[in-house]
């Protein structure tokens, strides 16, 4: 499923946030967005899942999503977003019991999706017992079960400390290679950016637009983080971004 | 030249405290302190049996009114209007409170209503409750229904104002309905300020059940007390008094075991 972003803009009050944003994501393909902090590019993420209506412009679904899947566009959130008073499998269950499926069939989602996270052995702990990157792993599980066309990921490693976030990019990496998804990643990492998508796009400060494009050609599982290749598409994007960066820190927090 | 051997003191520690933990038999042993000296005054004679009968005397009654089998009649009737008022009020409450908590146009209507009438002595409004429901069981229900129904309201919004917004979107964002995120996502969110809500409406709940007694009734516990205070009989006022406070204790205790129950999953 292509993924279509046409001329998307938005405000809140008074204050723009995204000014004409045009995006495409083709289906089994990754787009990073990347951006100084506030520059809209967490709203955008929720104008493509449909949790916020957009001002002018529209996000179109291209194509249909795969038979199997209970909710295309499935949402990986920065701070987990797990109910605390549920379990790990707890979690997962949640998003398939408002589909119809038998007993039987969630479970047998469940224990799959678990399993393909390396989570089955804690199926019944709670949140509070697991680490960052754990919790994080059980919201990959969530969004696993209900077989999404589209991943959207809004800054899913920013809450992990830097051992994790290398630990965790690599499972990322390994998701990408075994499902094929296409999806939509978000962060203000650009180490991140250049390891995990096949287009970054960089953002302006607020209101939001799209100040540059740049795709990396070579298999995201292929990629040497070591690379120099990939450094010099990372500072390219930086000098893009610093004086972009610079000049939100000296502006003063409108909320 | 300079002493190269400077002198060297050890780093005070300055950190701890602060930190309550639990000793255990330091309350226990603060009450029978407390008690057995109240029982050595009085039968020294320092403390006049006018003043504060001994604290025999009063399980003396106590075990008087065991006996005769009063103690259950009154037990039963002060039970039965409390329970009966207390879970109609938590109820009623429960849903009142998650009406406001959900829908914009019922918190306009009623947040400023409940605001005004929360404050209110229940207890002042008693006559009315008599001239409207009669001076049986009903007046009595109808007080701690209102008592009780005020605080459940207030505690019940706050909790769903207070669950976390990212969450329901998440509900939302994986396409659960209404119904399941109400029930799956707000309800337990709200649960912690429920039940310290029903702390207080039970506490609510005894104060006005034994005033009510006190006014307008043949049986309770504060009809009890009431009989004993008007004939002096301070060992049974006092009798009364202590299945007050152990009343109190066990709603307290049975509210700590639902939270340790239900709230398994707080951090």
């Amino acid at each position: 499923m292509q993924l279509r972003i046409e001329r998307l803009s938005h405000r809140y009050g008074d204050v723009a946030v995204l000014d004409d944003v045009c995006l495409v994501v083709d289906a089994g393909r990754i787009a990073c967005i990347v951006g100084p902090s506030g520059c809209g590019k967490s709203t955008l993420l929720r104008l493509v899942g449909g949790l916020e209506e957009p001002a002018s412009g529209q996000v179109l679904q291209v194509g249909e999503p795969p038979e199997r899947s209970l909710n295309p566009l499935t949402y990986i959130f920065q701070d987990f977003a797990l109910l605390p008073w549920r379990t790990v499998a707890g979690n997962v269950s949640l998003v398939l019991e408002d589909h119809g499926l038998s007993r039987d069939d969630r479970e047998a989602i469940v224990g799959d999706v678990l399993a393909r996270t390396r989570l089955a052995d804690f199926r019944d702990a709670f949140p509070r017992q697991l680490s960052g990157g754990m919790k994080q792993r059980v919201a990959i599980a969530r969004a696993l079960a209900v077989r999404p066309a589209v991943l959207l990921m809004d800054e899913p490693l920013s809450a992990l400390d830097s051992q994790t976030r290398e630990l965790m990019m690599d499972d990322l990496v390994d998701l990408w290679k075994r499902e094929n998804l296409t999806g939509i990643y978000v962060t203000h990492n650009l180490h991140e950016a250049v390891r995990l998508g096949h287009r970054i796009v960089v953002m302006s400060r607020r209101p939001g637009r799209v100040l540059e494009t740049v795709e990396i050609d070579s298999p995201i599982w292929d990629r040497d983080p070591s690379d120099p290749a990939l450094e010099i598409t990372r500072q390219h994007l930086w000098t893009v971004m610093r004086d972009e960066a610079r000049a939100v820190d000296l502006e003063l927090t409108g909320d | 030249m300079t002493d190269t051997r400077e002198r060297a003191r050890r780093v005070h520690f300055r950190g701890g405290g602060f930190a309550p933990r639990p000793v255990r038999l330091v309350g226990p042993a603060v009450f029978l302190v407390l008690v057995a000296a109240w029982e050595a005054g009085a039968r020294t004679g320092v403390i006049s049996p006018l003043v504060l009968p001994a604290p025999s005397e009063a399980v003396g009654a106590l075990v008087e009114l065991w006996v005769s089998g009063e103690l259950w009649e009154h037990l039963a009737a002060s039970l039965s209007r409390l329970l009966l008022g207390w879970v109609s009020g938590t109820v009623l409450g429960g849903l009142i409170g998650l009406a406001i908590g959900l829908f914009s146009l019922v918190r306009a209507g009623l947040a400023p209503l409940v605001a005004a009438l929360f404050p209110i002595p229940k207890i002042a409004l008693l006559p009315l409750f008599i001239i409207w429901f009669g001076i049986g069981e009903e007046s009595k229900v109808a007080l701690i229904l209102f008592g009780t129904l005020f605080p459940t309201v207030i505690f019940t919004y706050g909790g769903v104002d207070n669950v976390d917004r990212t969450l329901i979107r998440m509900g939302q964002s994986f396409g659960l309905g209404w119904f399941s995120i109400v029930r799956k996502i707000i309800l337990p969110g709200a649960l912690p300020a429920i039940l310290s809500g029903m702390r207080v409406s039970t506490a609510i709940a005894i104060i006005l059940i034994v005033a009510a007694e006190l006014i307008a009734a043949e049986r309770g516990i504060g009809a009890y007390i009431q009989i004993a205070g008007s004939l002096f009989a301070t060992d049974q006022l006092i009798a009364g008094v202590a299945l007050l406070s152990v009343f109190g204790l066990t709603v307290n205790w049975m509210i700590a075991r639902a939270e340790r129950l239900l709230l398994r999953w707080r951090p």
